[in-house]
């Protein structure tokens, strides 16, 4: 890309909230999964007995819906990402090429 | 500890079963002739392919045009290994819950990848990842390392995948295991050389898809034997197993560093793999990066659940089955992680049973093509085209080259699949994700995302990242004591990422801010122009006009 282009980019104050906004998004997800994945571990590492209390009278223990749970989690927060990206954050990126080539 | 080592010991549970199961079983009709029927389509796929794939473009990125379910399902089918498919539902049928923990590990890298990773790379790159991690830092050496940690990476997934198709075909086929590398290694070739990303995504898909049918048909009737009831079905296998120890967290996670370890080489390793960042180049825009990431995740999720099922299916069907016991060892024939090849047969005879082996077949096959192809693009195009040639090469030249270095690697492959047969492989897989969390993963990402990363920074620290990997891997219980016979392991943790990622992320920040030289200032004044490509797309690769 020209510099010209480049320029107008980095000058227009959508991209600055773009970028703002995504990151911002991004890292938070992450840092939900981070903690939720990291939370399973370090349970099963310290206090196993908690996973192996029983639910009810069966036998299904706690730690089975909570680690079905871990892997429903990874799911849906990468559908909210990909949801807002493609959305919202798509539609910012438009707009803001659309004003760089209509400022020419 | 334990779990660390159970991480490196998981690509020998395919492996191993060789080691219980010596000789070779009769031949299996039913399998042989589906799978002859999958390899017929597969090479119609591939022939289908060559014709469309004339430029470098096709050839690394299949044009650029597949769509994001598209790839979702072929990262699903060049991620689920049949060592994930056997050995985890094998660690299920062993180890109960343990077996869930390993699955959520291998699953929640993708988010992360999601989140920080797959639009920048798309936005960025063209053909490989060090296409991103050299977009504004100087070509030759990062190329080099990226390459290096490329085809170190590929180099040891594709010998663990090559010994156990080697192994697990004569198990299920009564093939001999040197026929069986070679045939895998001369169908991969084929598909590569010939029908280049395009037939390899293809592939990859079809057996996503066989995999997908094959264990959901199984899960279901697991299921519909016990009304579907999850708790029906885990009272039966603590009956079964006379001991409700399957239900709770065993020895798998004991001391936290190593758990820590393995969660990291895990969950940053898979955002470090060459085969896998590669299929991000395929799709047309970021747009349908993400929704790969988003399918993928929900395909790979969906699969480590039903590997669950299967594994808990295969513990009320076979503990107490005199059929698949067997009478000298004790446990079921063949170890462990034949379990799900039982269970398909418990299910559903010898012709569920030919499927299911088939399908195990093609999984192999799926991911090596992409191993391959992934080793092939890091001697094609960064060492031949940018390193070698500096740039000034012409596109036919570009492809010869990556077609030559793919028939080089297939044969490499081979011969290693050989040789390393009766050795102690375990560690492999283990190492391949540990060195793509310590030097691939931590160059693209600073490079991406931190401004003052230099040259010298990303070399300096990704090596050390690199060496520190490999150095805590060889000193680890799976290299000192099993490969080299030593008493006790010098590094006590199974993983060495928490480590070695440390190492090459301080090291990445240490030498870069060290790095005073006017090419450094020019570097970084680089990286703003990178910015906006990398958050916007714009100047980014589009998809071929065809």
């Amino acid at each position: 890309m020209s510099q010209h282009v480049y320029d107008r980019v980095k000058a227009n104050p959508k991209f600055a909230e773009l970028v703002q906004k995504r990151s911002r998004f991004a890292w938070q997800l992450s840092i939900v999964m981070l903690v939720v994945y990291y939370a399973f571990i370090l349970v099963i590492a310290f206090s196993p007995a908690t996973f192996a209390q029983k639910i009810g009278e069966g036998v299904t223990t706690v730690g089975i819906p909570v680690g079905l749970a871990v892997i429903v989690i990874a799911f849906v927060l990468t559908g909210i990402y990909t949801q807002r990206a493609n959305g919202e954050f798509d539609d910012m990126t438009h707009q803001i090429k659309e004003d760089v080539r209509s400022g020419e | 500890m334990k779990w660390g080592l159970l991480l490196l010991s998981l690509s020998s549970f395919v492996f191993a079963a060789d080691a219980q199961f010596s000789g070779k079983r009769d031949i299996n009709v039913s399998a042989i002739v589906m799978f002859l029927i999958f390899v017929l389509a597969t090479l119609g796929i591939t022939y289908w392919a060559a014709k469309r794939t004339k430029t470098a473009k096709d050839f690394y990125t299949a044009g650029g045009g597949i769509t994001g379910f598209q790839n979702g399902l072929a990262i699903a089918g060049d991620y689920m290994s049949a060592a994930s498919f056997l050995g985890i539902s094998g660690l299920v049928y062993l180890k109960g819950f343990d077996g869930l923990i390993y699955s959520i590990g291998f699953l929640v890298g993708w988010p992360i990848i999601l989140f920080l990773v797959a639009e920048q790379l798309r936005n960025l790159g063209k053909y490989t990842f060090s296409d991103v991690a050299s977009y504004r830092l100087r070509q030759t050496p990062i190329r080099t390392l990226a390459a290096l940690g490329s085809l170190a990476t590929v180099a040891l997934y594709l010998i663990a995948q090559m010994v156990g198709a080697g192994q697990l075909i004569q198990i299920l086929f009564g093939l001999d295991y040197e026929y069986a590398v070679v045939m895998v290694g001369i169908l991969m070739i084929l598909y590569v050389t010939f029908g280049g990303m395009l037939a390899t995504t293809w592939v990859q898909i079809i057996k996503a898809v066989l995999l997908l049918s094959g264990a959901s048909f199984m899960a279901i009737m697991i299921m519909y034997q016990v009304g579907f009831s999850f708790e029906t079905l885990f009272s039966q296998a603590v009956a079964a197993k006379k001991s409700a120890a399957i239900m709770a967290p065993g020895g798998l996670v004991s001391d936290p560093i190593s758990a820590i370890s393995l969660g990291m080489a895990l969950m940053f390793g898979t955002a470090g793999l060459p085969h896998i960042l590669m299929r991000f180049f395929t799709v047309s825009d970021a747009k349908e990066a993400r929704k790969s990431v988003f399918f993928a995740t929900g395909f790979i999720g969906y699969f480590y659940i039903l590997t669950f099922i299967i594994g808990f299916g295969a513990i009320v069907l076979l503990t107490n089955n005199p059929t698949y016991l067997d009478p000298i060892k004790g446990g079921i024939i063949g170890g462990g992680n034949m379990s799900a090849i039982h269970t398909a047969h418990a299910i559903g005879g010898n012709l569920f049973l030919g499927f299911i082996s088939a399908v195990a077949f093609a999984t192999i096959l799926a991911v090596v093509s992409g191993l391959t192809l992934a080793g092939a693009s890091a001697v094609s195009h960064d060492l031949y085209a940018n390193v070698f040639a500096r740039g000034r090469v012409d596109e036919m030249m570009e492809m010869k080259v990556s077609k030559y270095s793919t028939i080089a690697l297939g044969i490499v492959a081979i011969f290693l699949g050989i040789a390393f047969e009766k050795q102690n492989i375990a560690f492999m897989v283990g190492l391949a994700f540990a060195i793509a969390a310590s030097a691939n993963f931590p160059i693209l990402f600073l490079s991406m995302f931190w401004k003052k990363l230099t040259t010298k920074g990303a070399v300096w620290g990704g090596s050390l990242g690199l060496l520190t990997a490999v150095v805590l891997v060889v000193l680890s219980k799976a290299v000192w004591v099993d490969v080299l016979g030593n008493k006790t392991a010098i590094y006590a943790y199974g993983n060495p990422a928490i480590f070695s990622m440390a190492v090459a992320f301080i090291g990445i920040w240490l030498f870069s801010l060290m790095d005073q030289s006017e090419d450094a200032k020019k570097e970084i004044a680089a990286y703003e122009h990178q910015f906006i490509r990398s958050q916007t797309g714009i100047g980014a690769e589009g998809a071929s006009a065809h």
